[in-house]
């Protein structure tokens, strides 16, 4: 249905038309011109930057930036790193989901919060929090005389290290994608096999993999795209190490050479966007053409580890205390003592840090601030707008409802630094009507953010829509009611717990984001993600374990506020909730 | 004023055409059923008619105003149409009055006026000691009677049904369709009701439109359907139609023709205007073959015999190859056994019209 409509514009019968017509057609146009100004616009400006700087396309400037030695190494580096670290991902989240749902293993609600809880912390703490675990603060490796001598090379600045953390990070990814998968699997298909005569090993193998094969792949999609654009390890780990990736050469040759080279950089964005968009393609592609059984029928029965209840149990503990335990105390620890490589013992123990992070230094106290209420307008804006969206993209036909959806997604698909880069090339030049330009204050990150978090919001909104009866709205429309008293007074009541769940995602994602404003911040306005790479480049060590401390303690207070108003989210939204 | 004017709508999604040219001339205060099978596009025009879908082609008038045409959309919130919808779509969140009052909330009127019209519709419809209780808490009758409240306290001169009894268990139907029979004297407003449901259909509504695959096939009293068809379809679709061939037609003027079916001479029904044929078609139910021993009848081979309570129904093979499947139903008390050889007469049949009206495509 398309929602303009061409009326003779004779004066009193145009004035009833806009009123009937009115509502509708008015909410269409605003979600045109909030998605075209946030996603579109910014990404074709980026678009001509990088392809015609000079207003013509010159491909020998394209072939030389491109051919640059500096450029074709970072390229090599971005596309190893992310195919290494998306295969670690797939093979750890999919032996954790096969494990939790297809097994009678211990503790499992526990042990999926604590595989689940990596995805939520920021990247570059959980950077800062691994290389911390070598330290001789860590209270795990330094009492075993494990942390490393003063003047080695750290294991971790290095591909290897780059490679093993993306991978362990995105881990999740995979998991919730095949868990996703394994809840849809027919019963009945496991049993039949069980009745053949097949044991656990083999149906895992000919019947469970071949079916679940669509989510594994979705899931390494999501990995590859999550690990090519994940500012803070690649920084934090890749600067120090001079392993320059696609990411760390547009932020460090941003920083060198400011505005300037802003047409280069756009330039190296596409190329990113680029490799971005072939490998989601291609592993979505590689997923598709598995057979994809979408069946609600009730969930395959676990099965029973036996002998090896115990030993499987033990090592997936392991596991956890390996990846969560080791990097999160060693953090505490470094942000418990005065300095760096000072051993934590009763006598050096202080909080210091935690007080000058909470209390003394201006700089993290004014970025939280501005971090937090930006977070919060940008919720404040996102969620209506999502359900708004959503109410187009689920129930209205066309191409407006066609272009809306595509456009939405592209901004979350592609790393939060090429949306950095096209903001700041958008907002550059001074605003028509204000006369200056945004670049440098705190508005062009909210801008960044609703283009970002546009689809995330938008997720768990859709899935409320699919589960609303359309008669009901359209009931309400024959009630005479238009599309605001309906959004209001229908839809809204039935979707907020799905709204809910949005905010709460938005807000936990956006509070502690790096990717999107470390382009974007000024002396005039910082956030708190990207304060923690300042802190550690000015050596601050302790100061920034502290910061990245609190915000693990924010994130962990967040999900558990989470989990008390939990009961009346809809299932399968957060994503830490068994 | 409520008569529908439907004049030539065309409706398609993407290659798929749904509503081929469909026409229908509805009366105000007329209870109209549309019959069809499902796919056959009868949902797709309740929705036009309702503005939820736009038009193709063709045009929609209500009560004299052009609601639908190309060019021209009137939005569903500003038709005044009631729908019952098959799950009846009561909202989940409100109270039966808050549900029954929405539309005039909506409206503006005032919250005095609002509560008593709402109560008085409540008991109108025998909800009123429910007023409080959340659809959640209804059972199927009750919320049917919501929705119907929904459309009363609108005052819609127009109500649509889209299958509001298919959901529902057969011993609940035949009291729905009563509520339904009532509404309509109360209200006086134009019922149009979807249905596959022949029996449905028949009881319900002055004027029935069969449907099928996008088009209007016959709209017609219910009577008139079950013993005029003008196509096969439609002699086939009511009331377990036959159709057989029939040869050497010669209208007799009295409204009647005889004819040869099967090499026996028969006495059928037809359209006035009927004229002398070599072939045609013929249809006829049932009931119209009887038992005989005379000596023209038609000689028959029980195939199958079932026990239907009241009656027996025969299956038999007829005609001089004894090729052409025929059922028939005898009386009780009777018995017949698979493999006995009968005699059947025709005793009433209708000579389906040649050129069935046309419908250009």
């Amino acid at each position: 249905m398309t929602l303009v409509q061409d009326q003779p514009a004779r004066p009193p019968r145009a004035r009833r038309l806009l009123r009937r017509f009115g509502s509708e057609r008015v909410l269409t146009l605003v979600l045109i011109l909030f998605v075209g100004l946030l996603s579109i616009a910014p990404l074709a400006r980026l678009l001509h930057a990088a392809l015609f700087p000079q207003g013509a396309f010159d491909a020998a400037r394209i072939a030389d930036i491109l051919g640059g030695r500096r450029v074709l190494e970072a390229t090599f580096n971005t596309l190893w790193i992310a195919c290494a670290a998306t295969l670690l991902a797939t093979v750890v989240g999919t032996l954790a989901a096969l494990l939790t749902s297809l097994t009678d293993m211990r503790r499992r609600t526990l042990w999926v919060f604590g595989f689940v809880l990596p995805l939520m912390i920021p990247p570059q703490v959980t950077a800062l929090a691994w290389v911390q675990a070598f330290s001789p603060a860590s209270p795990i490796l330094g009492p075993l005389g494990l942390s490393l001598p003063p003047g080695t090379r750290h294991p971790l600045y290095s591909m290897g290290g780059i490679i093993f953390l993306l991978g362990l990070y995105n881990a999740p990814l995979v998991f919730l994608s095949v868990r996703a998968s394994l809840q849809r699997l027919p019963a009945s298909l496991i049993e039949a096999a069980h009745a053949n005569g097949a044991n656990a090993g083999a149906v895992t193998r000919d019947i469970v993999l071949p079916l679940i094969r669509g989510g594994i792949f979705a899931g390494a999609a999501l990995a590859f795209v999550s690990s090519i654009g994940n500012f803070g390890i690649q920084a934090m780990l890749g600067i120090p190490a001079r392993i320059p990736t696609l990411i760390t050469l547009i932020y460090q040759r941003l920083n060198a050479y400011g505005p300037s080279a802003l047409n280069d950089m756009a330039l190296l964005a596409l190329l990113l966007a680029l490799l971005t968009v072939i490998g989601m393609t291609l592993t979505a592609w590689l997923g598709r053409r598995g057979d994809q059984r979408v069946d609600a029928a009730q969930r395959p029965p676990r099965m029973a580890l036996g002998r090896w209840r115990l030993p499987v149990s033990g090592v997936a503990w392991l596991y956890l205390a390996l990846c969560l335990l080791l990097p999160i105390s060693a953090l505490f620890g470094t942000a418990l003592v005065r300095g760096y490589g000072v051993p934590l013992t009763l006598e050096t123990i202080t909080f210091e840090n935690f007080a000058n992070a909470l209390f003394q230094h201006e700089g993290i106290r004014s970025a939280f601030l501005t971090s937090l209420w930006l977070t919060l307008l940008t919720v404040a804006i996102l969620i209506p707008a999502a359900v708004a969206l959503g109410y187009v993209l689920s129930w209205r036909r066309g191409w407006i409802a066609r272009l809306l959806r595509i456009a939405s997604e592209l901004a979350y698909a592609l790393p939060g630094i090429i949306i950095g880069v096209a903001m700041i090339l958008f907002f550059l030049r001074p605003l028509p009507f204000i006369g200056t330009g945004l670049y440098g204050t705190v508005w062009v990150i909210l801008a960044a953010y609703l283009s970002n978090f546009l689809a995330l919001a938008l997720r768990p909104i859709l899935g409320g829509y699919a589960q609303i009866d359309r008669a009901l709205d359209e009931a309400a429309q024959l009630a005479g009611a238009g599309v605001f008293a309906r959004l209001r007074d229908i839809v809204l009541p039935a979707l907020a717990p799905s709204a809910m769940a949005a905010a709460i995602l938005v807000f936990m994602t956006a509070v502690n984001e790096i990717q999107v404003s470390v382009l974007l911040v000024s002396s005039r306005a910082t956030t708190i993600g990207p304060m923690i790479i300042f802190l550690e480049e000015a050596g601050s060590s302790t100061l920034a374990a502290a910061v990245g401390c609190l915000m693990v303690l924010l994130v962990l207070a967040l999900m558990g506020l989470s989990l008390l108003v939990g009961r009346r989210l809809p299932e399968g939204v957060l994503p830490w909730r068994d | 004023m409520s008569d529908i004017r439907i004049s030539g709508i065309d409706k398609s999604y993407g290659q798929t055409q749904v509503l081929r040219q469909v026409s229908l001339s509805i009366e105000a205060g007329e209870f109209i059923a549309v019959l069809g099978p499902s796919g056959c596009g009868k949902t797709t025009l309740l929705r036009c008619l309702a503005g939820f879908e736009r038009l193709n082609g063709g045009r929609i008038e209500i009560g004299g105003e052009t609601v639908s045409a190309p060019g021209r959309h009137l939005a569903p919130e500003h038709r005044g149409i009631g729908v019952v919808f098959q799950n009846y779509a009561l909202w989940p969140h409100m109270s039966v009055a808050q549900n029954v009052a929405y539309g005039l909330k909506i409206a503006g009127i005032p919250r005095s006026e609002r509560n008593s019209r709402v109560s008085k519709v409540l008991d109108l419809v025998e909800l009123g000691p429910l007023a409080h209780r959340r659809p959640a808490d209804l059972s199927g009758g009750q919320r049917q009677r919501v929705a119907l409240a929904r459309c009363l306290a609108m005052e819609s001169r127009v109500v649509l049904l889209d299958e509001p009894l298919a959901n529902l268990d057969v011993h609940l139907r035949g009291t729905l369709e009563e509520e339904f029979a009532a509404f309509h004297a109360r209200s006086g407003a134009t019922m149009f009701y979807i249905t596959h449901d022949q029996s449905e259909a028949l009881a319900l509504a002055d004027r029935v439109a069969v449907m099928d695959k996008g088009r209007i096939l016959q709209f017609d009293r219910p009577e008139a359907l079950f013993s005029q068809p003008q196509s096969e379809t439609v002699a086939g679709f009511i009331g377990e139609g036959r159709v057989l061939e029939a040869e050497d037609i010669r209208p007799l003027g009295d409204g009647h023709a005889a004819a040869s079916v099967l090499g026996r001479p028969v006495r059928l029904r037809c359209a006035p205007g009927e004229t002398a044929r070599r072939r045609g078609k013929i249809a006829f139910h049932p009931g119209d073959l009887h038992l005989t021993n005379a000596a023209e009848a038609i000689p028959c081979n029980v195939t199958r015999a079932t026990y239907r309570g009241a009656y027996l129904r025969a299956e038999v093979m007829a005609g001089p190859a004894g090729d052409i499947p025929l059922s028939v139903n005898i009386a009780a008390p009777a018995a017949l056994s698979r493999g006995q050889r009968i005699s059947l007469a025709l005793r009433d049949g209708w000579v389906i019209p040649d050129a069935a009206p046309s419908h250009p495509s």
